[in-house]
């Protein structure tokens, strides 16, 4: 076959197309081979994804549960009141120590009178298996409540975070012969007290309202403040970033002449989109805390680094937005006789605001993620205290929910890792939240022109 | 070893290259192409002319499966390349685009050099067991195509660097190098001048003393310059087909006569 | 006076300056509105413009140099008692923390402005009530202090009332100004134009001057760096080991070595899977396929780094550990180089994904018709003519995802580790300069010494580079996208 075919025509021309040549299979099997690459590469980044999220909601939802433990006792009004006026401000004198001491006395007794043996366990070890925060925490409810005082009450109070751990299958009876802080004999009464229902695992509202707690009581540790830092600081975001990145764009989109001076802004703006985020947090530092003096740790620094770090975003998708609504609507404002700037304010504007309000909510998200330029602006500090309502909470300290994660990391508890893990679950699900905005705004005002 | 006959005898004029017969195209639910039978002959120009949207580039892209790259689209009926059925479950497009090459309405050089762009295919078939051979093929390619004279010397230049009228012949080297049997063009002269279009167009009839030419154009001139036979298309019928000169002076169907005469297009 | 109530203030003035000066202007002309130069509504527009715009300015004015202002009167009250250096500061922190003592036990009314007046630290148990408040103080409180606190509690009152006063004034001299030039000839429009254009302009130097903020801040104090250290050594060493009492070695090369090594890791892995992931979503998936596959790469991109970190941290760097280094015999942390690069390479993928994607929609479809129409299987198309074309875009798209690697903080604070090597050992803990940043301005040293300042410098050479990166990047990006316009 192939020598009638060389004499006529040159080499491939000639053969059946019906069978493949070697070298098309060759060519076919590279072909599938680059394909099987691409779907693999696929494939490896939604697994990313998908390990990432089961890593950290696998370790973090435990966090939204918490372990607490009955105890009866009676509120001792001579221990409690010693002045006897039940006036919360004189009975605020009495220090937690004497409500601890109270607790410490009432747990074993309830235990026993509940039928539980605590043979080979002292009265100490079986104190210790209560948070240090409960005492606190009854403290508070009497103070709410003075006339409480004297009466035989039901107290569920936070279990210390090894017991949790046990109940969460974080500690084991292995671990607890290693450590110094629980022993085996306190996991078994703890056993006993789950079933006869002493001990109870709930949901729990606290990791969300209450504040930081120390090192030592990682079980009362919440995200109050956190919430209340980031929620503050989006609000500054939100009445800076969206007003000047809007004027900013629709001075550089309508208004500004081609010359030299308008490059220099575009070609600035372009760079501080990439500029590190952490060179904006010494930027903070420098100028608002070192030169200007405002309080580190505030609100009103980070809201107003964040601003300066959302603006290239808001500018560059504000711009997008102006530039797709077309240039016949502006022609025929200015037909009827309206001036630049009412063309630009009564129709240009309202027709980009949609693309504008869905930038703007991608911009507040990427700041509310954002954790290093807040680390160098002392967002780290140890804050309980709430700030007080705006504008003046502004200037108290406060934390942020990204900062709260990197704070919960360094410390050495292991229970740590749940509470940051369920820190990140509550920060990606405000994410998802003001993405899903977008989302809908995107869809419920996309115009084709 | 059927074929061995076919060959020796594939050298006649008259032979017939690509049968279609009974072909519809579909894009989605449009029906683009209806019925079309038409038998186009080796070492012939032929020319498919009708007014724009009437349906002759999609059939010209049957021809080599180029549909095949637009997902929507469905090819139906019967199209043999030397009575092999080109829509076979058997035939790999690859293969089949080798045999039958494609040059496009606009210059579209890769952006390498004009070397490049005519070795590209010879490389990709393994046509040069060398690099000797392949400056041979890449040689024989850009003569063929009439731009040897003036791309000797830049052979390492970009092809985008040629003007609008060379980068199409450089086309068309690229396409000849792989030693097509037919060779589609699809309003080859549309993006050129009159100068460059005479050159194309005096290129195509001596790539017919080689291959079978199939060219679709809008320009009822040059249909008639080039080609000797004509296929009329309209609303996706192929209306009229047969030797250029009688379907230009003495058109059968009322619709052919219409649009020759500038009635309809 | 609080700030809200301040705003409230303004703002309120402003809107009955709206309605006031659209009222006057209608007046004017008996009511008629086709006699006045402009719409009523400009009018009261130009009356709350200059209420609202000067008033507003001299707030946040205020506000940034209030503390100033007050720091500088109240610091020459404590320099007096010799005091220089950490141990000023220190000082200052406690006259800070007085002087709010002192007003929360006036606002609990536990202590009146007459009783205060009286009080002298040597007298009264300060510390013993301060702690009542919550302020508690490390040693007894020293007179000059107390005296110091004192008096910047007066200061920031009387800053507080005259800033309100201030404020009010503006807010009500714009207001009475605006409204006076009302008449019917007055070019309201032209004029609120005008200050709206201001304002633009105005927000539009904000890039700029935020640009000029991190330059100045960046080389001001990297200059007071070298000159307490020399700039040679931090060039030149190659050891970085900071010492709480001076002779620090911080050469900066380690962690250059290190931010160089985990960016290349995390380019190793993002730049082949977010190009073949890009090159499979544009040529080859299905439209379902892309469906899914193309919003589940973005969700990467809009995950915080707090949270790769947090998984380089509890999940990736274990693992490595237990699987790979301990095995192999190659270390035994989980925090290392190999850790970082891996999980930035993950962040990066959906970076170099959709900027590849761009690039490779962006080679025309022409390129794509004339290499099939050749008889080439798609992925020789791709190979080689498709990602010939769009290299500079794809090369550009790399160097941007350099730039962001190298600036990358939270991953390597909790993946990388705070070790700073010079070792090429992938499964050893490093450190980097974001990483190095954040520890020497979050410890305890003294701000103005060598080992906190040094921070400024790293951070200057973070955004040369950076910079540097970028702008190659944007230049080879335009210069490609020309190529086909």
């Amino acid at each position: 076959m192939t020598d009638a075919t060389a004499q006529n025509t040159p080499a491939p021309s000639g053969k059946s197309l019906l069978s493949l040549d070697q070298r098309t299979r060759r060519r076919n099997a590279s072909e599938r081979r680059f394909r099987l690459y691409g779907a693999v590469a696929i494939c490896l980044s939604i697994a990313a994804l998908v390990m990432l999220l089961t890593s950290v909601i696998g370790n973090g939802a435990s966090a939204f549960f918490q372990t607490y433990a009955k105890i009866e006792l009676t509120l001792d009004p001579a221990e409690l009141d010693p002045e006897g006026n039940r006036n919360p401000d004189e009975m605020g004198k009495v220090t937690t120590l004497r409500y601890g001491n109270l607790m410490k006395a009432a747990f074993p007794a309830s235990l026993q009178a509940a039928g539980i043996s605590t043979e080979g366990i002292s009265d100490t070890e079986i104190g210790d298996m209560l948070s240090k925060e409960a005492p606190a925490q009854l403290r508070d409810r009497v103070l709410s409540d003075p006339d409480m005082l004297g009466e035989s009450v039901e107290f569920w109070a936070l279990a210390n975070g090894r017991i949790d751990g046990y109940i969460k299958g974080r500690v084991s009876m292995a671990s607890a012969e290693r450590d110094s802080n629980v022993s085996p004999a306190q996991l078994q009464l703890a056993d006993r007290m789950r079933e006869a229902g002493l001990l109870t695992t709930r949901f729990n509202w606290d990791f969300i309202t209450f504040p930081d707690a120390s090192e030592l009581r990682p079980e009362a540790a919440g995200l109050g403040v956190a919430i209340v830092g980031s929620a503050y600081m989006m609000l500054i975001v939100l009445f800076l970033a969206l007003p000047i990145g809007v004027a900013a764009s629709i001075y550089l989109e309508e208004f500004a002449p081609q010359n030299r001076f308008t490059d220099l802004i575009e070609v600035n703006i372009s760079n501080l989109a990439a500029v590190p985020s952490i060179v904006f947090g010494i930027l903070g530092l420098a100028v608002f805390i070192n030169y200007a003096g405002l309080p580190a740790s505030a609100p009103i620094v980070g809201g107003l680094v964040l601003t300066l770090m959302t603006l290239p975003t808001i500018i560059i998708s504000t711009r997008a937005a102006l530039k797709a609504v077309p240039p016949s609507i502006r022609s025929a404002a200015l037909g009827v006789g309206a001036s630049k700037m009412q063309t630009v304010f009564h129709h240009v504007l309202p027709l980009a605001m949609p693309g504008i309000l869905t930038g703007t909510i991608l911009g507040l998200a990427q700041a509310l993620g954002e954790t290093a330029p807040l680390l160098l602006i002392g967002m780290v500090a140890f804050v309980r205290d709430y700030p007080s309502w705006p504008i003046d909470g502004f200037f108290d300290p406060a934390s942020a929910l990204p900062v709260q994660v990197y704070n919960f990391t360094t410390r050495g508890d292991p229970a740590f890792v749940e509470r940051a893990s369920g820190a990140i679950i509550v920060l990606l699900v405000f994410l998802l939240c003001m993405n899903l905005l977008a989302i809908y705004l995107r869809r419920k005002f996309e115009r084709r022109w | 070893m059927y074929d061995m006959n076919r060959v020796e005898n594939a050298v006649g004029q008259d032979e017939i290259k690509i049968s279609a017969r009974k072909v519809q195209v579909y894009y989605g639910d449009t029906h683009a192409i209806k019925d079309v039978d038409v038998d186009i002959l080796d070492k012939t120009v032929t020319a498919f002319i009708g007014p724009s949207g009437c349906g002759k580039s999609t059939f010209l892209r049957c021809l080599n499966r180029m549909n095949d790259t637009i997902a929507a689209a469905r090819v139906e009926g019967k199209i043999a390349l030397d009575g092999e059925d080109i829509y076979d479950r058997r035939v790999d497009p690859v293969q089949l685009r080798a045999k039958v090459g494609m040059v496009f309405q606009k210059p579209n050089p890769f952006p390498k050099s004009i070397y490049d762009n005519v070795a590209y295919g010879p490389r990709i078939h393994g046509l040069a067991r060398n690099k000797a051979e392949l400056d041979e093929i890449v040689e024989r390619s850009l003569r063929g195509a009439a731009l040897w004279n003036e791309a000797k010397d830049r052979l390492q230049e970009p092809g985008t660097g040629l003007s609008g009228g060379q980068q199409q012949r450089l086309c068309i080297a690229r396409a000849v190098a792989t030693s097509p049997e037919v060779l589609l063009m699809d309003e080859p002269c549309s993006a050129l001048d009159p100068i460059a279009t005479g050159q194309v167009e005096e290129l195509i009839e001596q790539l017919r003393q080689q291959f079978s030419v199939v060219i679709v154009t809008h320009s009822m001139q040059q249909a008639a310059r080039v080609s000797q036979k004509t296929a009329f298309f309209h609303l996706g019928n192929l209306v009229e087909y047969g030797e250029t000169d009688d379907i230009f002076t003495k058109p059968k169907d009322s619709r052919t006569e219409s649009y020759i005469s500038g009635r309809i297009g | 006076m609080s700030i809200g109530l301040i705003l409230l203030f303004v703002v309120g003035l402003g809107v009955i300056g709206f309605y006031l000066g659209r009222r006057r202007a209608l007046t004017s002309v008996s009511g008629d509105p086709r006699k006045l130069h402009s719409l009523p509504s400009q009018y009261g527009q130009s009356v709350f413009l200059f209420t609202v715009v000067p008033a507003l300015l001299l707030l946040a004015v205020w506000l940034l140099a209030e503390p100033r202002v007050i720091d500088s009167r109240v610091r020459g009250v404590v320099e007096a008692t010799g005091a220089t250096g950490s141990e000023l500061d220190l000082k200052m922190a406690d006259v800070t923390r007085i002087s709010e003592g002192l007003d929360a036990l006036v606002q609990r009314s536990t202590l009146t402005e007459d009783q205060l007046t009286q009080m002298r630290a040597d007298m009264a148990d300060v510390r013993g009530r301060l702690a009542d408040v919550g302020v508690a103080l490390g040693s007894a409180v020293e007179p000059a202090v107390f005296q110091a606190a004192k008096q910047r509690r007066a200061l920031v009152q009387t800053s507080s009332l005259l800033k309100g006063a201030g404020v009010a004034l503006f807010a009500i001299a714009g207001f009475a100004f605006a409204i006076s030039r009302i008449n019917p000839t007055f070019r309201a429009r032209n004029v609120s134009e005008g200050v709206v254009m201001a304002l633009l302009i105005g927000s539009s130097l904000v890039a700029i001057l935020t640009t000029v903020g991190i330059v100045l801040s960046l080389v001001f104090e990297t200059a007071s760096f070298f000159r307490m250290y020399p700039a040679k050594d931090f060039f030149l060493s190659l050891t970085w080991n900071p010492q709480f009492r001076g002779g620090s070695d911080l050469g900066i090369w380690p962690l250059l070595w290190g931010t160089l090594y985990v960016s290349f890791i995390a380019l190793l892995v993002a730049v082949p899977i977010g190009l073949l992931a890009a090159i499979y979503l544009a040529e080859y998936a299905s439209k379902r396929v892309r469906s899914v596959a193309k919003p589940a790469i973005e969700i990467l991109a809009g995950i915080p780094t707090i949270v790769y970190g947090l998984f380089a941290l509890i999940t990736v760097g274990p693992a490595l550990r237990d699987y790979f280094a301990q095995p192999l015999g190659l270390g035994s942390s989980s925090s290392s180089v190999m850790t970082a690069g891996l999980v930035m390479g993950i962040m990066l993928i959906p970076f170099v994904s959709s900027l590849s994607d761009d690039i490779i929609n962006s080679v025309p479809q022409a390129m794509r018709d004339g290499s099939y129409g050749l008889g080439a299987t798609k992925s020789e198309s791709i190979k080689q003519v498709i990602l010939p074309a769009a290299l500079p875009g794809v090369v550009g798209a790399v160097l941007l995802a350099a730039s962001r690697a190298i600036g990358e903080t939270m991953i390597v604070v909790l993946g990388a580790g705070a070790a700073a090597k010079l070792s090429l050992n992938p499964f050893e803990a490093m450190t980097t300069i974001t990483v190095k940043i954040v520890s020497q301005l979050t410890g305890d040293t003294e701000f103005a010494s060598p080992e906190t300042l040094v921070a400024f410098a790293l951070g200057l050479t973070l955004f040369v580079f950076t910079l540097g990166l970028n702008v190659l990047a944007l230049y080879i990006v335009r210069k490609y996208r020309e190529q086909y316009e």
